[in-house]
C-alpha cells in the first residue's frame, strides 16, 4: 500500500515538474504573445480610470542622441516646417566663467556638436523636454471651448476637431510645449503617445531611448518602474513655483534648467 | 549636425535661447487691434456717462458722438479676433459650449451684454423720438427701415420721454461697471497668465481700464474737432476744454499706474527682470520708450498741463495743442497695446532669449487687414451718423437731452 502510494507520489511529482517546466517555458512566450497579439484584447481590458501616468527623466543618463525626438516625429507625424516639436532635447553648457549656454538645434534631433572649448567648460548635460501633463494644467484652464482636456489617466490631450485655434493655451503653457499645427490649424503637443498607451505599449520616445533616460509608468502603482525611479532618486519638476503640478519628473536636475 | 544656416530665418534672428516651439509668434497685429478697439469703446462710453450720470453739462455736445463712436468700434472689435482664429467657423462654440474656467470663454457674454443691454438699449432710447419722427416723414423703403429700427413704436408722449430719460440714466448707471468689465476683462485675459511674467500682473486690468478711458476721450476729442472743422461747425470751446481736462486727469492716473507697475517690477527684480530689461532696451525701445512713453505720454502730459494752467493762450493755438496731444496719445495707446501683446511674446519663457516679430503685409493677419479693421469703425460711424443725427442741434432731436 505504502509502495503504491510512494509510486503515485513520485509520478505525481515528476508530472508536476514537467508541467511546471512547460508552464514556465510557455508563460513568458504567452505574455509576449499577449503583447504582440492582442492589441484588441488589451484595448478591451484597458481601464483608464485606475491609471495615472507620468514620466521620469534621468538627466544623467541622457546622451543627447536625439533618437527620442526622431521617434516622436515619426510616430506622431509632427510637421517639420519651419520647426515644431512635441519633445526636444536641450544641451546645457555651464562655463567656468559662470555663463550658461543652452542650445537645442533642430530640437536636438540631429544630435549636438562640440562648440565650446573643453578647458572652459565646468560641466555639460542634456535635458529632454516635453509636455509636462500638469495636474493643474494652465492650458486646460484657459481653453475657451474645452478642446484641451485631461483624461482620467492624467494625460492632457487636444481635440483637434473641436479646437478653435485661438492660441490661448500656447500663451498659458509655461514650458513652450505647445505649437499651432500648420496643417490642422489647431493646438498640438505631446500626448504621451496615448494611442500606444491604450494598446499596452510605451510612448515612442521611451521605447527608443538607448540609455533608459526616459522612464514611463503609473505614478500610483507601487510596483511600477516610475515609482521605483521615485524611490531611488531625488525628484524635481520644472517651474515648480507655478503650481502646475507637472507629471514629468526629473532626477538630478540642475538649478539652471528652466 | 547640419549647419546653423539651415535653421529657419526666425531662429537665426533670435538672440539667446528660445524653446524650439517659440520660433513662431502666435498673437500678432490683429490681437493688438482687439484690445485697442475695445479700449476705445469703453473709454468713449465712460465719457458719455459723464454727461448722463455725473451731469457734466459742458460735455453734452459730445454725448451722442461718444455713444455712436462706442457702437461703431464695438461692432468691429470682435472681427480681428475672428480673423485670427485657426478655425473661425468654430467660433460660435465659445457661446454654445463655453468652458467656465476659461477667462476667454466669457468674451461672448461680456461682449453681448455690453452691445445689447448697454449700448444698443441706450442709443435706441436716446434716438427713439428721432426714429419715430423719421418713420413718419420718410417714404418708401426708408420709411419701412425707420419703422423697423424704431420697433414700430409710435409713443411720443411727454410721459414716454420722461421714461426714456429715467431709463437712459439707469442704463448708464449699469453701463459704467459694464464698460469697466468689458475692458478690465480684456486686461484680465493677459494679466491672469502666470506663465508670462510680462503679462502676469494684478494691475493689468486696471492699467488697461485707465488707458482705455484715455484713448476713448482722446478719440472723441479728435473726432469732435475734425468733424467740426470739416462741417464748418463752431467748436464749443467749453466742451473742448472740459474734454481736454478729463483727458489730462485720466492720462495722469494712467501714467501713475504704469509707473507703479514699472517701479514695482524693478524693485522686486524677480527672475525675469534681466530678460525683460533686455527686451525693453532692445526689441521694444522704439515702441515703448520712444512712442509709448515719450511721444504718447510725456509730451501730451506737458502740452495738456501747460494749456490747462495757461488759460490766456489764443483759442486756435489751444485747439491745435489739444488735437496734437490727442493724436499723440492715440499713437501712444496703440503702442501700449502692441507692447503688451507682442512684447509678451518676444522673450522666451526659458527667460534666456528674445525672438522677433515681423508683420506680414498681406493675408488675414497682415498689415493691410489690420489697417482695414482700424478704418472700418470710422466708415461705420460715418453711415451710422447718416441715420442717427450726431449733433444736439440737428433737426428732430427733441429727445430730451437738452
Amino acid at each position: 500500500m505504502s509502495n503504491i502510494k510512494r509510486e503515485f507520489d513520485r509520478r505525481k511529482f515528476i508530472k508536476g515538474c514537467l508541467l511546471g517546466g512547460v508552464g514556465l517555458g510557455i508563460l513568458p512566450t504567452l505574455s509576449k504573445m499577449h503583447e504582440v497579439l492582442g492589441s484588441t484584447e488589451k484595448l478591451a481590458e484597458y481601464v483608464p480610470e485606475i491609471r495615472s501616468y507620468g514620466m521620469g527623466i534621468n538627466v544623467k543618463a541622457c546622451i543627447g542622441c536625439g533618437k527620442c525626438v526622431n521617434a516622436c516625429e515619426q510616430e506622431n507625424n509632427v510637421p517639420k516646417d519651419p520647426m515644431y516639436y512635441r519633445t526636444w532635447v536641450e544641451r546645457y553648457t555651464l562655463l567656468l566663467s559662470g555663463e550658461t549656454i543652452v542650445e537645442s538645434p533642430f530640437g536636438g534631433s540631429r544630435g549636438f556638436t562640440d562648440t565650446h572649448q573643453e578647458s572652459k567648460i565646468l560641466k555639460s548635460f542634456f535635458v529632454p523636454k516635453l509636455c509636462n501633463h500638469c495636474k493643474n494644467a494652465p492650458c486646460v484652464q484657459v481653453c475657451p471651448v474645452g478642446a484641451t482636456f485631461t483624461t482620467s489617466e492624467g494625460v492632457v490631450l487636444v481635440d483637434k476637431d473641436y479646437c478653435i485655434g485661438c492660441s490661448y493655451c500656447l500663451q498659458a503653457c509655461p514650458y513652450g510645449a505647445r505649437f499651432m499645427n500648420p496643417i490642422t490649424h489647431t493646438a498640438d503637443k505631446c500626448t504621451f503617445c496615448y494611442h500606444r498607451l491604450s494598446r499596452g505599449l510605451l510612448p515612442a520616445c521611451v521605447e527608443v531611448c538607448p540609455t533608459k533616460a526616459r522612464i514611463f509608468g503609473d505614478t500610483k502603482l507601487r510596483s511600477s518602474q516610475l515609482t521605483r525611479f521615485f524611490r531611488q532618486n531625488e525628484i524635481q519638476v520644472l517651474k515648480g513655483g507655478l503650481n502646475t503640478d507637472p507629471q514629468v519628473f526629473y532626477a538630478r536636475l540642475d538649478g539652471e534648467v528652466r | 549636425m547640419e549647419g546653423i544656416e539651415q535653421l529657419p530665418e526666425i531662429l537665426r534672428l533670435a538672440s539667446g535661447y528660445i524653446y524650439p516651439n517659440e520660433a513662431e509668434l502666435h498673437w500678432g497685429f490683429l490681437v493688438v487691434i482687439y484690445p485697442y478697439l475695445t479700449g476705445l469703446v469703453a473709454g468713449a462710453f465712460i465719457l458719455a456717462s459723464l454727461v448722463k450720470v455725473f451731469n457734466v453739462k459742458a460735455l453734452l455736445p459730445t454725448y451722442r458722438l461718444s455713444m455712436l463712436t462706442a457702437l461703431s468700434f464695438l461692432i468691429v472689435a470682435p472681427l480681428p479676433l475672428l480673423a485670427h482664429l485657426g478655425h473661425p467657423e468654430r467660433s460660435l462654440q465659445i457661446f454654445l459650449t463655453p468652458q467656465p474656467k476659461s477667462a476667454m470663454a466669457m468674451f461672448g457674454f461680456v461682449y453681448a451684454w455690453y452691445l445689447m443691454m448697454v449700448l444698443l438699449a441706450e442709443i435706441w432710447l436716446e434716438y427713439r423720438i428721432v426714429l419715430i419722427e423719421k418713420g413718419r416723414t420718410k417714404k418708401g423703403l426708408k420709411k419701412l427701415f425707420y419703422k423697423f429700427v424704431s420697433l414700430w413704436d409710435t409713443d411720443t408722449s411727454k410721459k414716454s420721454i420722461i421714461f426714456d430719460h429715467k431709463a437712459i440714466h439707469f442704463i448708464t448707471l449699469v453701463g459704467i461697471p459694464s464698460a469697466f468689465l468689458l475692458h478690465g476683462y480684456v486686461g484680465f485675459i493677459f494679466g491672469a497668465i502666470k506663465a508670462n511674467p510680462w503679462w502676469s500682473s494684478v494691475l493689468m486690468p486696471v492699467v488697461f481700464l485707465f488707458s482705455a478711458i484715455v484713448s476713448g476721450i482722446a478719440l472723441v476729442l479728435i473726432l469732435y474737432t475734425l468733424t467740426s472743422l470739416f462741417k464748418s461747425r463752431p467748436i464749443d470751446m467749453k466742451c473742448l476744454e472740459k474734454l481736454a481736462a478729463f483727458l489730462l486727469y485720466a492720462l495722469l492716473v494712467d501714467f501713475s499706474l504704469e509707473m507703479l507697475d514699472f517701479i514695482h517690477r524693478l524693485y522686486e527684480s524677480e527672475e525675469s527682470i534681466e530678460i525683460l530689461g533686455h527686451m525693453i532696451t532692445n526689441r521694444l525701445f522704439i515702441s515703448l520708450i520712444i512712442v509709448q512713453m515719450l511721444l504718447g505720454t510725456i509730451i501730451p502730459l506737458i502740452t495738456l498741463s501747460i494749456l490747462h494752467i495757461k488759460k490766456d493762450m489764443p483759442v486756435e493755438f489751444r485747439r491745435l495743442g489739444y488735437l496734437i496731444a490727442a493724436v499723440l496719445i492715440q499713437m501712444g495707446i496703440f503702442s501700449t497695446r502692441w507692447n503688451v501683446v507682442v512684447g509678451g511674446q518676444l522673450f522666451s519663457k526659458s527667460l534666456r532669449g528674445l525672438t522677433i516679430y515681423k508683420v506680414e503685409m498681406l493675408g488675414t493677419e497682415g498689415l493691410f487687414m489690420g489697417i482695414l479693421l482700424l478704418v472700418l469703425p470710422l466708415i461705420i460711424l460715418y453711415f451710422v451718423a447718416k441715420i442717427l443725427p450726431m449733433w444736439q442741434d440737428d433737426p428732430v432731436v427733441d429727445s430730451g437731452t437738452k
